[in-house]
């Protein structure tokens, strides 16, 4: 049968306007430490730290399928090697994207070990390379073990002056790694990774070179959290080994993406603000305040498993940032419009 | 120039498969030439699917070598001889169920069929009319109904731009009129040119597409030819119709 005339739609007038939108505001926030206060600054350097971590998170799980809880190792190293850098002497700022390559480099290794395992098991033992990573930071005589350092080499600027260059580091590593998840993803590499987190051995048999594939997204997911580890040391100042590789980096990473929405593009960022405002608005209720992120964690699971954004695709088939392809029949009715 | 319909594309000797103690096949020979249509029947267990997960590469022959195309694929994974023509379906249906239908079928022409931008567009659009599919594009993979899975593994398997095409099973669980639908586009397939391998227990719907049928049973091939006179082979008639004397 002859293939009928059909037109592939992948950005639509909305998602066009979406898109201008996120420039003006990506615009907009590139000048931030000109516009706004200093406590304004330091929140929203939080917030594209956040942003980084779900993003990362989303890639790996909701795109490959490649279920990890022990990406606190990426986060704890990328802070660790950013202080070990400094103290050899590299200037402070570069080592942080330095120390990102690093670990980033390091997970290439670590991969043709890790991507042998399959679901739980892979789970599991990045669990397991987390708490082996945190031992051998602490064997490094420059942390004094559970005490910790701290990243000194950023007292040789004047508080202004680093509060604006750790936003402009945060930005521009939130900013790189988004445009880069996204050109991935739509992208033949996006199509092949989220079809090997539907089924393995079908991505396979059409073709897909699976390894190569996972490989690519849990070295990029490696390198994203280990920048976010990084900018945080920049914003904390402290670096203490327990901090840094605690498990709750994965969770908040879980939150985030689960809430946003697992597998949407759009709803990574809405999880990491979602979250953001939560911890602004609750953070200050110290216990109670976990317990509520947990139950809402648990809520979403329940009742919107496909989190917000996934809910909101459902419901009005609306797509901002799409990385999808919709099909149009020229000259013939709509191609049904089912989600 | 070798006459095109005589060319051997595939090509496998002595293929042993043994699961620990479980010995699965014990030494098929097993070609296909270019334009041909081959159907394999045989009782459940006599490892029609062992052997077509062993020509794509999805398991490892015990002993025994595959060839495609005159070389040696025996160790090529899955994907490598998926990218070099030789495509399968499988017998249960294994969609991407969170990405739609035209995004399956992309997919295939992306990776398997090596095509980029317009052209794997035109290829997964010419895969999904083949199949009936068009109009089904936009929609969520896991929200099709067993048919359409089956059409979908059919087309997906079409998109990566096959030279050989092995279904397993694909009319298993439909009704007669479905099942009948399907063999039409196979049918198409086969006018085409495209060359065929189908495992199906349903036997006459087999016989509507097979110009070759081969019989296997206990992991051995023990009748191979016209359809007419494997279906008439005493061996054939014992192994299939479940034994029994006359």
């Amino acid at each position: 049968m002859k293939a009928p005339a059909i037109r592939i739609e992948r950005w639509t007038p909305e998602s066009r306007v979406a898109l201008a939108l996120a420039l003006i505001v990506a615009a907009l926030l590139a000048v931030g430490p000109l516009l706004f206060d200093a406590n304004i600054v330091d929140r929203l350097t939080t917030l594209f730290i956040y942003v980084i971590l779900a993003v990362m998170w989303n890639a790996l799980v909701g795109y490959c399928g490649l279920v990890s809880i022990g990406q606190q190792a990426f986060f704890g190293l990328g802070a660790y090697f950013a202080v070990r850098l400094a103290d050899l002497g590299f200037s402070v700022y570069p080592s942080l994207f330095v120390a990102a390559l690093i670990v980033g480099a390091l997970s290439l290794p670590l991969s043709t070990i890790m991507l042998r395992l399959k679901g739980g098991e892979f789970a599991i033992g990045m669990w397991v390379v987390a708490e082996l990573a945190h031992l051998l930071v602490n064997l490094d005589t420059l942390i004094n073990g559970e005490t910790g350092t701290s990243l000194i080499a950023l007292n040789a600027y004047a508080i202004g002056k680093r509060r604006a260059l750790t936003y402009w580091c945060a930005f521009a590593a939130m900013a790189g790694l988004l445009a880069v998840v996204f050109v991935l993803l739509r992208g033949p590499t996006g199509a092949a990774i989220q079809a090997i987190r539907d089924n393995e051995q079908a991505a396979e048999s059409i073709g897909v070179r699976v390894t190569r594939a996972k490989r690519l997204v849990f070295m990029l997911s490696a390198t994203g959290a280990a920048l976010a580890g990084s900018l945080w040391v920049a914003t904390a100042v402290t670096f203490q080994p327990r901090t840094y590789f605690s498990p709750q980096w994965t969770a908040y990473m879980i939150f985030m993406a689960l809430v946003g929405g697992l597998g949407t593009f759009e709803g990574a960022i809405l999880g990491a603000v979602v979250f953001f405002l939560i911890e602004a608005w609750f953070g200050g209720a110290g216990v109670w305040y976990l317990v509520g992120l947990g139950a809402a964690a648990l809520v979403f699971a329940l009742a919107l498993p496909r989190g917000i954004w996934g809910w909101v695709e459902d419901k009005t088939a609306l797509r901002l940032l799409p990385v999808g392809y919709r099909v149009k029949l020229i000259g013939e009715p709509d191609v049904d419009k089912g989600a | 120039m070798a006459n095109e319909t005589e060319a051997l594309l595939l090509d496998a000797r002595g293929l042993h498969k043994r699961f620990n103690a479980l010995v699965v096949l014990s030494g098929v020979d097993f070609s296909v030439h270019a334009n041909e249509t081959v159907g394999v029947v045989g009782p459940n267990g006599a490892g029609k699917t062992t052997l077509l997960s062993v020509l794509v590469g999805a398991h490892a022959p015990t002993a025994g070598e595959v060839r495609f195309r005159g070389a040696d694929v025996t160790a090529l994974p899955t994907a490598e001889r998926c990218r070099q023509g030789l495509a399968r379906t499988h017998q249960i249906p294994r969609p991407f169920s969170g990405m739609t239908v035209f995004e399956n079928v992309l997919t295939a022409a992306f990776h398997g069929g090596g095509q980029g931008g317009d052209a794997a567009y035109a290829q997964a659009a010419q895969a999904l009319a083949t199949t009936g599919m068009t109009s089904l594009a936009n929609r969520r993979a896991e929200t099709l109904g067993l048919i359409d899975r089956k059409r979908l593994e059919l087309a997906r398997a079409l998109a990566t731009g096959p030279s050989l095409l092995l279904l397993d099973e694909i009319g298993g669980g439909l009704t007669d009129a479905e099942a009948s639908e399907l063999v039409d586009v196979i049918l198409d397939l086969k006018r085409g040119g495209l060359a065929i391998v189908w495992i199906e227990h349903i036997v006459h719907v087999l016989l509507r597409v097979a110009e070759r049928l081969v019989c296997m049973d206990a992991g051995r091939i023990i009748a191979d030819g016209a359809p007419a006179s494997v279906m008439s082979d005493p061996a054939v008639i014992e192994a299939y119709l479940g034994g029994g004397p006359g």
